[in-house]
């Protein structure tokens, strides 16, 4: 058995951290938690990236996590004030309290 | 099997490890600090696949800013434990199970189906990266960057003010 890691490895390993994520945003009821398994998702994707990037020689995917990261920091801020301001309203983070959008 | 194959699959086993702890945490603050280490171990997992730009930024960005922005907020707000799940729970989690162990499945089938070819050496350095980075066709998209992050940095302000 060939025991160094290939890129098949790390896509393993990017696809087994995306199904943690994916499963966290499934069980966890705690809003901020399911903020951090999207976070947990992202890395995920990052991976895959920085993966194939190495993989085929090409600085494209790295550029790509780059841009990702900064558009991970913004959902990050948006999100937890969106947070803050349901907190406010409800006084709780349990998702099942909130649900004005639902019909 | 060399020394960087053995830190690869150690960090590799320190990332899952982890990352199963923040989904399993009912208390959040444990979440995320279990989730620092899952950044933490990526970073070095990215210095080990030849990017060292990106394991630096990984630790600065996602470490530094965004999960203290995290800690603060939980701290902020006083998170208490979750409750238990009032009605059916075992039922819901082995559906969650089922659908993300498919999902697992999906991904890894497509992406083990691909035919890469062989490794082709690469060369990501700081110099090379900040070259491409600020060179034309990757140009335009650094600054439409910046404008997103002054947009989110408005928006935090706007949604999290009291008197909205």
């Amino acid at each position: 058995m060939n025991a160094e890691p290939t890129v098949q490895h790390a896509l393993l390993l990017s696809v087994g951290l995306f199904a943690l994520g994916a499963l966290g945003v499934f069980l966890r009821r705690n809003i901020i938690t399911i903020l951090m398994c999207i976070e947990l998702m992202l890395n995920a994707a990052n991976l895959a990236f920085v993966a194939f990037s190495n993989h085929l020689g090409t600085r494209e995917g790295q550029i790509l996590v780059f841009f990702v990261m900064t558009v991970a920091a913004a959902e990050a801020a948006v999100g937890l004030a969106i947070v803050i301001a349901l907190h406010r309203g409800k006084d709780t983070l349990d998702v099942d309290a909130f649900s004005v959008l639902k019909w | 099997m060399d020394f960087a194959a053995l830190l690869f699959y150690a960090f590799g086993a320190l990332a899952l490890g982890s990352a199963i702890v923040v989904i399993s945490q009912r208390n959040p603050i444990y979440s995320a600090f279990a989730l620092i280490v899952t950044l933490c171990s990526l970073s070095a997992i990215y210095g080990l696949l030849g990017s060292p730009f990106i394991a630096v930024l990984q630790i600065v960005v996602y470490a530094g800013a965004i999960m203290v922005l995290f800690l603060f907020v939980l701290m902020l707000l006083n998170v208490k434990r979750e409750g238990r799940d009032p009605g059916d729970g075992r039922t819901l989690k082995g559906v969650a199970l089922a659908l993300a162990v498919l999902l697992a499945l999906q991904i890894g089938t497509v992406l083990m189906r691909a035919r890469l070819g062989p490794a082709r050496p690469l060369d990501a350095s700081t110099e090379k990266m900040a070259r491409d980075l600020f060179s034309l066709p990757y140009l335009y998209v650094f600054e439409a960057t910046s404008v997103l992050i002054l947009a989110a940095l408005v928006g935090a302000v706007a949604l999290a003010r009291k008197d909205s």
